[in-house]
């Protein structure tokens, strides 16, 4: 329990387990007295608790639907307000079932939000991509050896650049290297592939991690440590 | 239409070099790490890991860009988180 939290509440000390990294770093993170009683409400399922949390939860909803409208100019405002209810409602599930994890690191408006704003990005970037076909196996990373193949190209990034593309297409087992493709050079957005693939965010992700790390220790096995930013 | 081969299209193509987190770390820290960074303490002391990852992973570094937009918007003016 940290020392100079407000701890009115019963339900506090349940809330708060162990000290986290982050509380022993902040320990102005407090749990406010308010959000514990709250806390113990959504817990008993109280309506009014649950109404107030749904409320948030759409206030993100919509705050991420509003910033990502730019890329779904062609959709109707009723179909995003849509997008926005679906994923508070969504999020509030989660959030219901994932209460027994906050544990005080942070504000528990800044915990909550993030389910929302997870909800809602994902079907934004799913929406936009709803007509959009997902070529896998692509061949654009020859891209890599295409360029290096110009006279304007200097020496040492033409073998860079020829490295790349030997061990993309050498390297990599073909899961990897077409996950690598879609993400990293293809820019399809990670959840559209999760969805075509049937997988999750984190699944892809660790293949792509594992891709760029299998690449990288090739390219230093070379004498290459490519510095981009 | 980006050149294949320019140096933002490698770093894409590469990710980060340093040691990172993964999307689903990412996700349970991530309140955590915009909290510690509004509140003027250091987030990649926090969580370490989160920077190299939000250079790597585009939608977790879109969620990362929006939460912090959300909580910048809910605080007073001159209020520390």
């Amino acid at each position: 329990m940290r020392a100079n939290a407000p701890a009115t509440a019963d339900s506090v000390a349940e809330i708060e387990t162990l000290p986290s990294p982050m509380e022993l770093q902040r320990p102005d993170a407090a749990l406010t007295p308010d959000d514990a009683t709250w806390i113990a409400a959504l817990r008993r399922k109280d309506d009014a608790a649950i109404a107030r949390l749904h409320e948030l939860l759409q206030r993100a909803s919509r705050f991420e639907v509003a910033r990502r409208r730019g890329s779904l100019a062609f959709v109707r405002g009723e179909e995003l307000d849509d997008v926005a209810t679906q994923a508070a409602d969504d999020a509030l599930v989660a959030v219901l079932a994932k209460l027994d994890d906050f544990r005080g690191a942070s504000r528990f408006t800044t915990w909550v939000y993030k389910f929302a704003l997870l909800e809602a990005g994902v079907r934004m970037r799913r929406r936009a991509w709803q007509d959009r076909e997902v070529v896998l196996d692509s061949d654009s990373w020859r891209g890599f050896a295409d360029a290096a193949e110009q006279p304007d190209t200097a020496a040492e990034r033409n073998e860079l650049l020829l490295a790349i593309g030997e061990c993309i297409s050498g390297e990599l087992t073909p899961h990897q290297r077409q996950v690598l493709i879609a993400l990293a050079i293809d820019g399809v957005p990670i959840d559209v592939l999760a969805e075509r693939l049937a997988t999750t965010r984190g699944a892809l992700y660790k293949t792509l991690h594992d891709a760029r790390r299998r690449l990288r220790g090739r390219l230093a096995e070379r004498g290459l440590t490519p510095e981009v930013s | 239409m980006t050149r294949p081969h320019d140096n933002a299209s490698i770093a894409r193509l590469l990710g980060p070099a340093g040691p990172e987190i993964l999307c689903d770390e990412c996700f349970e820290q991530l309140d955590v790490y915009v909290d510690a960074e509004l509140g003027h303490a250091d987030p990649d002391a926090a969580v370490p890991g989160m920077r190299a990852h939000l250079d790597g992973c585009p939608a977790c570094s879109e969620e990362y860009e929006s939460l912090r937009a959300l909580v910048r918007q809910d605080a007073r003016p001159g209020e520390r988180l």
